[in-house]
């Protein structure tokens, strides 16, 4: 496939300059990271030593899930490219302006909507890198609603800013689709800290661009989600409490409205990974996860409603498996694909687990749709 | 000295019940209860808490509470304003005995 000259909204030149998005770092695979391959970066977790070398599996059976496994499906999560016009220090999916190969085709595209006919999910959750940049992102959209799937997009912010995309928050409005949109925090510190300096003032630019469009206005059919996690080795904020306090304080600072905020902890996996390492804190933090867990975010956690599919049409239990290379597989330990996909048998599956599962049961709990206990 | 102000000591710090089961399952009780959102948020809970580890120059509570900032979604610059209300206060506690002073000089002096 030659993804490079199928990008027709836009080159990669265009996204590497400074304008098209902040650009803290550059990606794992752009340095030669030896955390690009999936293998070291699940060893040098397993080599992490904590208070208890108990594994996921076992804390789980511990609180009454004897086989981690999932409940029935609810939501299709598409992962349609790496690409990105954003460098964030924290991303788990090392996406940047270079990923350029790995971004979904049509063929898979339409092999997914294939699946959506024959599954219940309800919800297509579209997620990247920047699924915007993907030339199939507002067919798979449109195909989407159709169906009558809700349709989140998991949007970056700064990319409503590209002059090629200028049209696309009043086209996703007039669909319906929902916009989950990445902000760390609700004062620019911490969000340029963890996303490149002048990150704040283009999500606020684009903030007031949605709710010029109708977003974030109480409206159902223009639900304007914020996703917030840490700038940093803790864990995410109670999403009840600050949703109250980010409603007032980027009301009075900037005008903007918002409908919900979620709040996500940070995986310790891919860049956030390196980070931890280059600061020191990933023991601390693991064992933080650790110390954290809680027996009642267990049974929200996302890969028990959730299947995540991958740009080439691979299938996981979640986004973060699917960056580690953890396929989901059926009962006979086959690999599930989107291409032969029987919701039956993904829903008997049992669910893949490692070290960095801890990050999405700490706390509140943590998955795509914030705090799960 | 290597006795004193031990980093482990804030994860340890449980183990207070030694001595006095009772007495640490009151004080971790009530100091839980304290912490919980009520009139103030936990948020704002734990900015008071910074602010007094600092006048009270506890490195356990500033560990502990510099978290508890952090993970209550408070940022850099609302902490330091925090720790500088401590100092102006701290400041002020002594600047304000000088009122003292003054009246003992005033009576003492011609």
């Amino acid at each position: 496939m030659n993804s490079t000259t199928s990008l027709n909204v836009l080159t990669p030149l265009d996204l590497a300059s400074p304008e098209a998005g902040p650009k803290p770092t550059k990606s794992l695979v752009a340095r030669g990271s030896d955390l690009v391959a999936p293998a070291v970066q699940l060893a040098r977790l397993d080599a992490v030593k904590l208070s208890s070398d108990d594994d996921f599996d076992t804390f789980a059976a511990r609180s009454g899930y004897p086989e981690f496994s999932p409940a029935s499906l609810e939501i299709l999560q598409v992962n349609m490219g790496k690409l990105c016009n954003m460098t964030c220090r924290h991303c788990h999916v090392d996406a940047g302006p270079d990923r350029v190969e790995e971004n979904m085709s049509r063929d898979t595209v339409d092999a997914v909507l294939e699946v959506l006919d024959r599954t219940g999910a309800h919800t297509v959750d579209i997620t990247g890198g920047a699924p915007e940049l993907n030339p199939h992102f507002t067919y798979f959209v449109e195909e989407c609603v159709s169906r009558g799937k809700h349709v989140i997009d998991r949007c970056n912010l700064t990319v409503l800013l590209l002059p090629k995309l200028a049209g696309l928050p009043q086209w996703l409005a007039d669909r319906g689709v929902e916009v989950v949109c990445s902000l760390p925090h609700h004062r620019a510190r911490n969000t340029d800290a963890q996303r490149g300096d002048g990150t704040y003032a283009k999500s606020i630019r684009a903030l007031e661009i949605l709710n010029a469009v109708g977003y974030g206005q109480g409206d159902a059919t223009k639900v304007l989600t914020l996703m917030t996690n840490p700038a940093g080795a803790f864990l995410a904020p109670d999403q009840a409490a600050t949703e109250q306090q980010w409603k007032a304080s980027l009301q009075r600072h900037h005008g903007v409205t918002f409908d919900r905020l979620i709040a996500l902890n940070n995986m310790p996996i891919s860049r956030f990974l390196e980070w931890l390492e280059d600061t020191s804190n990933l023991e601390a933090y693991m064992q933080k996860l650790l110390d954290s867990f809680n027996p009642a975010a267990l049974s929200g956690v996302m890969c028990r409603n959730t299947i995540s599919v991958g740009w080439d049409g691979w299938v996981y239990d979640c986004d973060f498996n699917q960056m580690l290379a953890m396929h989901a597989t059926d009962r006979a330990g086959e690999r599930l694909h989107i291409a032969n996909f029987a919701e039956a048998s993904a829903e008997e599956r049992v669910i893949a687990t490692a070290r960095h599962c801890f990050g999405c049961t700490a706390g509140a709990g943590s998955s795509c749709g914030g705090a799960t206990a | 000295m290597s006795e004193y102000y031990k980093p482990e000591h804030l994860a340890r710090f449980g183990e207070i019940k030694a001595g006095s089961p009772d007495l640490a399952k009151k004080f971790f009780e009530w100091y839980g209860a304290t912490f919980e959102d009520g009139a103030l948020t936990k948020r704002e809970k734990c900015l008071i808490a910074l602010a007094v580890a600092h006048s009270e120059q506890c490195p356990y509570c500033i560990d502990a509470y510099t978290t508890g900032c952090l993970e209550n979604g408070s940022d850099l610059e609302e902490m330091t304003e925090a720790v500088h209300v401590a100092a102006a206060i701290k400041g002020g506690a002594a600047l304000v005995h000088g009122l003292q002073m003054l009246e003992k000089t005033q009576k003492r002096g011609m």
